[in-house]
């Protein structure tokens, strides 16, 4: 039983982690129409920021954390700026192989800059001591991740749903030209959406380091591509969808791994056959809108 | 008719140059300039394999990683002799009929790619219902899970070891051989009726379909004969490098093959022809960047990948502000030359005309 509950803690924390990336997803899809391939290159950098910010420069904690999360999300800004500001009004697809190059650039910038040697990420004790709740032994990152999480997605929640930048958002989400007429800043709600999205993944990957402490250039691929997955999960475009794919995720992985051992080597694989079975049966992914594309 | 032989006549003087220049090549360059010499060649097969799905047809692939890493893997398992294979498959031994049987590098290379044609057909009939991104997201996961099976049947991939000492086959001759195929396959094919469907497919789909071009079996056929080719290009240079391994097949590989699609212009033989090479041979001499540089009072003892970063800027850069590549669309043919030529000529007399 402990067994079980210790695997539950675990989903769960997997599971908000993947959420936190997946809104980044999420956000930028509705706004551009594009897979921000660069996003987890961005949560890769953020590892690196902590990294040098508290590990090196010594700073405390919570001002290392700080740092990184207004960085990480000026870092989200500059590509949006540089990479995909002169291409909106090009062919989608000449965005998206923007974005790859983006994640391309980012990885080999960080090989030259960090250097490739795998480092380890720095621990803060607050979060990592291991606390015993009932004879489910884990580290205390087990329940506040979740509850970090939560408190954020609320709080974008009532960004996205009550705020006039929110109205904004979702008004440029459904239409470029409406929402310029109705007097929109069409590049300042896009940055909005980029500065948000990335502070998402900048406060994602200081918890996923202190969870899985290694921090290499490739580090934020695998994640970037399933939280990716996630989004489409919960049906892109849809914040709430988001952070249910990104649960669902993670619980369905960890669960996986749980039951059937053998199946550990193939757990990476697992997300994508989960995304092809999810395109082929629902394409609008659990809370996706059914969009009719006009002839 | 006259202009017909004119241009084949002229093509076949090129080719003859061509191996000309290879043979001068062959006896005269060092070992180095050879190596580079054979890269640019299975480059341009990559590239026109991916040139052929993401050009040609407008179908965002992002799979090419994955079928390269099949004819890969199936050329080396088909040609290491079998002394060697035993030698290598520590972990777990290697499966019954592979273990002794070597064939020729040719017939490697070909059933590489059927297999990877194959498989293709398999991915693309869920996958090439998917329009757009979510085809793009949706290859790479497919590849994805194609390196992840390989990395775990330690019987016949051994593994993450991955295989060593695969002969050398892919000499010079090889290398430009298949590319000459590949690049007289393409032009025939992308100025048939074929080709012609699946550019049409690319400008628009919905016009497309009306005008009768079956979308689904077009689009089909433009996969499965790209994952063939990528597949040979993998073959080619598992047999060039000697070694691989599952992680040399990442997504970073498509989109090394991608850099080179783009700067030359998606939709353009010509474009991938001069790209491969400009891009090969680019990434080669910029190791001047990865080693100690003095500027004025500057100085860096060498970063290894400022190289990479350099080039990663020149992708963006082209994708940016020149987003049609080098080529575009177009493409160089005799007709195209001879109309320049005239012009320049005519530019010429009234040049000294004035």
């Amino acid at each position: 039983m402990s067994v079980f509950l210790q695997q539950l803690a675990n989903a769960l924390c997997v599971g908000s982690l993947y959420a936190l990336l997946a809104i980044g997803y999420t956000m930028v899809y509705g706004v551009l129409r594009l897979i921000n391939f660069a996003h987890g290159e961005i949560f890769m950098m953020a590892m690196y920021i902590v990294f040098y910010g508290i590990g090196l420069f010594m700073l405390p904690w919570y001002l290392g954390f700080f740092l990184t999360i207004v960085i990480t999300a000026l870092l989200g800004v500059l590509s949006e700026r540089f990479a995909y500001r002169p291409l909106r009004n090009a062919p989608r697809i000449s965005v998206l192989i923007s974005a790859i190059g983006v994640s391309y650039f980012l990885q080999n910038l960080a090989t030259v800059v960090f250097g490739g040697r795998p480092l380890t990420f720095p621990q803060v004790a607050l979060f990592t001591d291991v606390i015993d709740l009932g004879g489910v032994k884990m580290q205390r990152l087990g329940i506040l991740v979740p509850i970090i999480a939560a408190a954020l997605l609320i709080a974008l929640m009532f960004l996205i749903k009550k705020t006039r930048t929110g109205l904004a958002m979702r008004a440029v989400a459904r239409s470029y030209d409406a929402s310029r007429l109705m007097g929109i800043d069409l590049n300042r709600t896009i940055a909005v959406t980029f500065l948000i999205g990335s502070a998402m993944a900048g406060v994602g990957a200081i918890m996923w380091g202190m969870k899985y402490p290694q921090i290499s250039p490739t580090v934020g691929s695998m994640p970037g591509i399933k939280c990716f997955i996630a989004a489409v999960l919960g049906g892109i475009g849809n914040t709430t969808g988001a952070v249910l794919g990104g649960l669902l995720l993670g619980f369905v992985e960890i669960m996986l791994v749980a039951v059937w051992p053998d199946l550990s080597g193939y757990r990476d694989a697992f997300a994508f056959v989960l995304l092809i079975v999810v395109l082929l049966v629902k394409p609008t992914g659990l809370l996706g809108e059914k969009a009719t594309e006009k002839v | 008719m006259k202009k017909k032989t004119l241009s084949l006549l002229l093509t076949l003087l090129l080719c003859v140059a061509l191996v000309g220049v290879l043979f001068l090549l062959q006896g005269s360059a060092s070992d180095y300039l050879l190596r580079i010499a054979r890269l640019c060649a299975i480059n341009l097969v990559l590239a026109l394999a991916m040139n052929l799905i993401n050009g040609f047809t407008g179908i965002f692939s992002l799979g090419q990683a994955g079928f390269m890493a099949i004819g890969a893997y199936a050329t080396a398992l088909l040609t290491i002799p079998a002394a060697k294979k035993q030698m290598m498959f520590m972990i777990a031994p290697l499966v019954k009929p592979l273990d002794a049987l070597t064939l020729p590098f040719g017939m490697a290379l070909v059933i590489g790619g059927l297999m990877a044609a194959a498989l293709a057909f398999l991915i693309g009939l869920p996958c090439l219902r998917l329009r757009g991104d979510y085809l793009a997201i949706a290859t790479l996961g497919f590849s994805e899970i194609i390196r992840v099976i390989i990395t775990n049947m330690q019987n016949v991939t051994n593994g993450a070891q991955g295989l060593k000492s695969i002969p050398a086959n892919a000499n010079i001759w090889w290398c430009y051989g298949v590319a000459l195929v590949v690049i007289v396959f393409m032009g025939l094919f992308t100025t048939s009726s074929y080709g012609q469907a699946l550019k049409s497919i690319r400008e628009d789909e919905i016009a497309a379909e009306s005008m009768g071009v079956g979308l689904f079996r077009h689009k089909m056929l433009a996969f499965v004969l790209s994952a063939f080719l990528a597949a040979v290009g993998g073959g080619l240079l598992a047999s060039y490098n000697g070694t691989i391994g599952p992680d040399m097949f990442r997504v970073t590989q498509t989109y090394n093959v991608l850099m080179i699609v783009v700067m030359g212009g998606m939709g353009s033989i010509s474009g991938s022809v001069v790209a491969a090479f400009i891009v090969t041979i680019g990434q080669e001499y910029l190791r001047v960047l990865d080693g100690p540089i003095t500027i004025g009072a500057f100085h860096t003892d060498g970063v290894s990948g400022m190289r990479m970063v350099v080039f990663s800027v020149l992708l963006l850069v082209v994708i940016v502000f020149f987003r049609n590549g080098l080529f575009g669309t177009k493409e160089v043919t005799w007709t195209s030359i001879g109309r320049r030529l005239k012009s320049l000529s005519g530019r010429g007399k009234e040049g000294m005309q004035a």
